[in-house]
C-alpha cells in the first residue's frame, strides 16, 4: 500500500475520502512505510507520550543548582502564581506556559526529554497537549492521537521547508512545534482536519521570521521562554480555528513562505549565537562567564 | 522530498540538551565501543574546534564517555558518566584538536584496552541526533548506526564481495545497503554491509574464515 502525503492538501483529501480524522491519516501514513504494525506504532508513540509526561513532572519538581546555567525554577514560579492569583491569560494557557518551562529545564539539566521536532523545541508539544487534555478531560489515548496528528504536521513542514534552526531559524523549530501543537489540540477539541490546518497556519504565521539566537550557544536563553510563548500561540491559534476563523493564507502556502523566509535569514541568526539576543551586552557577558570564567 | 517517519518528528527520547551535541555524541561513543574488542581501560577524545568549544554547556564530554560505556542516548545516567567511569576504573581525557577538513562536530576517539591494544574511531554528529562514523583504524568508512552493520577488511581482489554476500544469503539475512572502500588497488579494502537483522556470531565466524578476509566486525543498530 502506498500513501502519498506531500502536503496538507493531500492529507485533507485522504481524510475526506475515507471519513478519517487527522490522526487516523497520520497512522495510515506511518503504516504504509511497512516497517511496523499498527500496535507497534501506537505502543512506541505511547512510550513517547509517557516520556513527555514524565519530563513535565520532573521539571515541576525542579533541578539542582547550576544544572542549567541561566535559569531555574521558572516553571514552579508560574505554577505557584496561577494557583494564587487571577491570571490574565487564563488557566490553560498559564499551565501550558509553565509545563513548557518545566520540560526545557529538564532538557538543559541533562534530563530525559522527547525531541519534538527538536530538543530546542521540546517543551511546546508536551505543554500544549497536556494542558489541553486536562482542560478537556481527555485520557492517554487522545494524547497519543494528538502526537500522531502533530507528527504528521511536522512531516509536512519537514518535507516542504525545514525543522532545523541552523537551516531555517527558530521559526523552523519552535514555530513548527507551535503549528504541530495547534493542529493536534484543535482535533482533540473536536475540530475538523481543515480547522487543524487553519490553526497550524495561524500559529506558523505568528512565528514566521523568528530568528535562532541562543545566548552562549546553549539551549536556554531565549529558548525556554520561547517554548512557553510558542505554546500560548498554539493554544490561541487553536481557539481561533475552532471558533470558525479561517487562515486567509492556506497552510501549504504558509509553509512555502516560511521555507523562503528561512533561506533569507542571515547565518548570524541561525543558531550560530552571533546575532540577536546572543550578541547583546548581557548575552556576551553571560557567554564569557560560562565558558571563560 | 525527504521521506520522514512520524518518529523522525516525535522523537527520539533522549537526554538533553542538544540532539547533535548530546544525543549524537553518545551515539558516536556507543558505536566506537562496539568496534572495540575487549574491555576498555582508557579513552582519549579529540574534539574538533567548534565541537570542543561548547563541550561544557551541552554535556558533550559526559555523553561521549557514557556512549563508551554503551549507554543509550536516553539513559538518565549520562549526566553521571564521569563518576560511573571512575568507579569502573576507566581513564578518560578530552582534548581540543584540528581534525582537518571534517564536519564541524567531529571527534576522534582513541581507546586502549586492558590488554594494551589500541583502536581509533572517528565520527561526526551531523544533526538531529544522526551520526556518521567516518574512520575505523586506518580505514575510511561510512556507518550511520541506523542499521546493523558488517564491516570487513580484506585483500582487494575479485570475488570477495560475492563470498560475503553468499554467506549472508545462506543465512537469509537481507542486505539493505552496501559500500566498498579501498586505499589502493590490490591493497587492503573494506566492505560495509548494512543488513536488516543482526546476524548470529556463527555467521560472523564464517565470514572471518573466508580466505583473504583480515577482520570482520558487526555493529548493532542504535535505538532512536
Amino acid at each position: 500500500m502506498s500513501l502519498t502525503i506531500r502536503n496538507a492538501g493531500d492529507a485533507m483529501a485522504i481524510c475526506e475520502k475515507n471519513g478519517w480524522r487527522l490522526h487516523e491519516t497520520a497512522l495510515a501514513y506511518e503504516l504504509a512505510k511497512g516497517t511496523e504494525s499498527r500496535e507497534d506504532i501506537l505502543t512506541r508513540m505511547g512510550r513517547h507520550f509517557s516520556a513527555m509526561q514524565e519530563s513535565i513532572k520532573a521539571g515541576l519538581v525542579g533541578t539542582e543548582e547550576g544544572a542549567c546555567k541561566m535559569f531555574r525554577d521558572d516553571a514552579k514560579r508560574l505554577m505557584a502564581y496561577r494557583e494564587k492569583k487571577m491570571t490574565l491569560s487564563g488557566q490553560t494557557m498559564t499551565k501550558a506556559a509553565a509545563y513548557a518551562l518545566a520540560v526545557m529545564e529538564i532538557n538543559c539539566s541533562m534530563g530525559r526529554i522527547v525531541a519534538a521536532p527538536t530538543a530546542g523545541s521540546c517543551g511546546v508539544l508536551p505543554a500544549v497537549i497536556s494542558a489541553s487534555m486536562e482542560t478537556l478531560s481527555k485520557g492517554e489515548a487522545e494524547g497519543v492521537q494528538a502526537l500522531l496528528t502533530a507528527g504528521l504536521v511536522g512531516v509536512i513542514i519537514g518535507k516542504n521547508a525545514s525543522l532545523s534552526g541552523a537551516e531555517g531559524g527558530c521559526q523552523a523549530e519552535i514555530g513548527s512545534a507551535a503549528a504541530m501543537g495547534a493542529a493536534a489540540v484543535t482535533e482533540m477539541a473536536g475540530g475538523t482536519p481543515k480547522q487543524s490546518f487553519d490553526a497550524a497556519a495561524i500559529a506558523l504565521k505568528s512565528m514566521m521570521g523568528l530568528v535562532c539566537d541562543p545566548v552562549a550557544g546553549l539551549v536556554e536563553v531565549p529558548c525556554a521562554k520561547r517554548n512557553s510563548t510558542g505554546s500560548a500561540i498554539a493554544l490561541v491559534s487553536a481557539d481561533m480555528a475552532l471558533s470558525g476563523i479561517v487562515s486567509v493564507i492556506p497552510f501549504d502556502e504558509v509553509v512555502m513562505a516560511m521555507s523562503k523566509v528561512g533561506r533569507t535569514i542571515p547565518v548570524s541568526l541561525r543558531e550560530t549565537a552571533e546575532g540577536g539576543v546572543a550578541a547583546t551586552p548581557t548575552g556576551r557577558r553571560l557567554k564569557q562567564e560560562i565558558f571563560e570564567p | 522530498m525527504q521521506d520522514y517517519s512520524l518518529f523522525d518528528i516525535i522523537g527520539p527520547v533522549m537526554i538533553g540538551p542538544s540532539s547533535s551535541h548530546t544525543a549524537g555524541a553518545s551515539k558516536i561513543g556507543h558505536m566506537a565501543a562496539q568496534v572495540f574488542e575487549g574491555e576498555i581501560a582508557a579513552v582519549e577524545f579529540y574534539l574538533h574546534g567548534s565541537f570542543y568549544k561548547t563541550v561544557k554547556g551541552h554535556g558533550t564530554d559526559k555523553a561521549l564517555l557514557a556512549g563508551i560505556m554503551k549507554m543509550e542516548p536516553d539513559d538518565v545516567r549520562i549526566k553521571d558518566a564521569f563518576n560511573i567511569a571512575d568507579a569502573r576504573g576507566i581513564q578518560y581525557r578530552f582534548f581540543e584538536a584540528d581534525l582537518g577538513e571534517v564536519h564541524p562536530n567531529t571527534v576522534k576517539i582513541v581507546m586502549t584496552g586492558k590488554d594494551g591494544h589500541v583502536e581509533t574511531v572517528v565520527g561526526s554528529s551531523i544533526g538531529a541526533a544522526k551520526i556518521l562514523i567516518t574512520q575505523i583504524g586506518d580505514t575510511d568508512v561510512e556507518v550511520d548506526g541506523d542499521y546493523c552493520t558488517l564491516i570487513t577488511t580484506h585483500i582487494d581482489k575479485p570475488g570477495m564481495i560475492a563470498k560475503v554476500s553468499t554467506i549472508l544469503a545462506q543465512h537469509r539475512i537481507n542486505i539493505a545497503f552496501m559500500k566498498v572502500f579501498r586505499q589502493n588497488k590490490g591493497d587492503t579494502a573494506s566492505l560495509i554491509v548494512q543488513v536488516d537483522a543482526f546476524p548470529g556470531s556463527d555467521v560472523l565466524k564464517e565470514i572471518a574464515q573466508i580466505e583473504g578476509i583480515q577482520s570482520a566486525k558487526m555493529i548493532r543498530a542504535l535505538e532512536g
